[in-house]
């Protein structure tokens, strides 16, 4: 049999969201670059265009399920990999500790980030 | 654990030459996903110039507001142009691969994971390629 091989644990919750924030993530993540580079071209970007996208309800949630999906998605795959490279106990805590932090940062400052751009709120 | 998945010590990259296709997989999987996580954060902080800005201000209407010619100034840049190309090229392996591995999980292809793997060298290939005149478009 041909082998498979893989940093998460089959089964498991982290195992699942990781999977189900993939099937959002290629999606949205095709959608992005699309968007923004071959419709709009990344070089004419204006702080008033990006606006006008932004103040589409639709196109604000999308983005914004991108930023916490996006987030979850890399933050929990860092801490697998350091898992499967074999962290325990105390380390295996302070690394998850400090990637939670870091991830709701991100999660903080990418939503301060998304209301400056729409005038939504 | 490694040992979980008897693929032997895959950070020794002295045995390169021994890696089978889905271990290459795994690997560029793994390198991908640590430049696109490392990226979002560097993302996040380049559009962070967007606070503060009055979308009412002269400044905003002339396009000469701090966002605009931040991502303007680096857009100028042949080296980000360059950046950005190896960025889609990233993107693209890890979506490839990302769909990949979800058949896998799924219980379908994995008879035929080397050749997946292949398939989505192959097609990041051709869309980078393809990709290359509009990211370097207005740059050169």
């Amino acid at each position: 049999m041909a082998e498979h091989y893989s940093s998460f644990q089959r089964g498991g919750r982290r195992w699942l969201f990781q999977r189900l924030t993939a099937v959002f993530l290629i999606g949205v993540l095709a959608f992005h670059f699309v968007l923004l580079h071959f419709v709009n071209h990344a070089a004419e970007v204006s702080f008033l265009g990006t606006q006008a996208r932004m103040s589409q309800v639709g196109y604000f949630a999308t983005m914004w399920l991108f930023l916490v999906t996006a987030t979850f998605h890399g933050v929990n795959g860092v801490y697998n990999a350091l898992v499967n490279m074999g962290i325990e106990g105390t380390q295996k805590k302070v690394v998850g500790g400090i990637l939670a932090v870091a991830g709701l940062l991100l999660v903080v400052q990418g939503t301060r980030v998304a209301i400056a751009m729409t005038n939504l709120v | 654990m490694s040992q979980t998945y008897e693929r032997g010590t895959v950070e020794d990259f002295g045995r390169w030459r021994e890696f089978s296709a889905g271990m290459w997989a795994w690997i560029f999987h793994k390198f991908t996903g640590w430049v696109l996580i490392g990226y979002l954060f560097t993302h996040i902080a380049v559009l962070s110039t967007s606070i503060g800005v009055d979308p009412a201000s002269s400044a905003a209407a002339a396009q000469t507001d701090l966002y605009t010619t931040t991502l303007r100034g680096l857009e100028e840049l042949l080296i980000v142009r360059f950046l950005e190309v190896g960025l889609l090229a990233v993107a693209v392996f890890h979506i490839m691969n990302g769909i990949r591995l979800l058949f896998v999980d799924l219980g379908m292809g994995l008879e035929v994971q080397d050749k997946s793997f292949y398939a989505s060298l192959v097609l990041t290939g051709a869309i980078v390629v393809a990709s290359i005149p509009t990211f370097l478009g207005g740059a050169i």
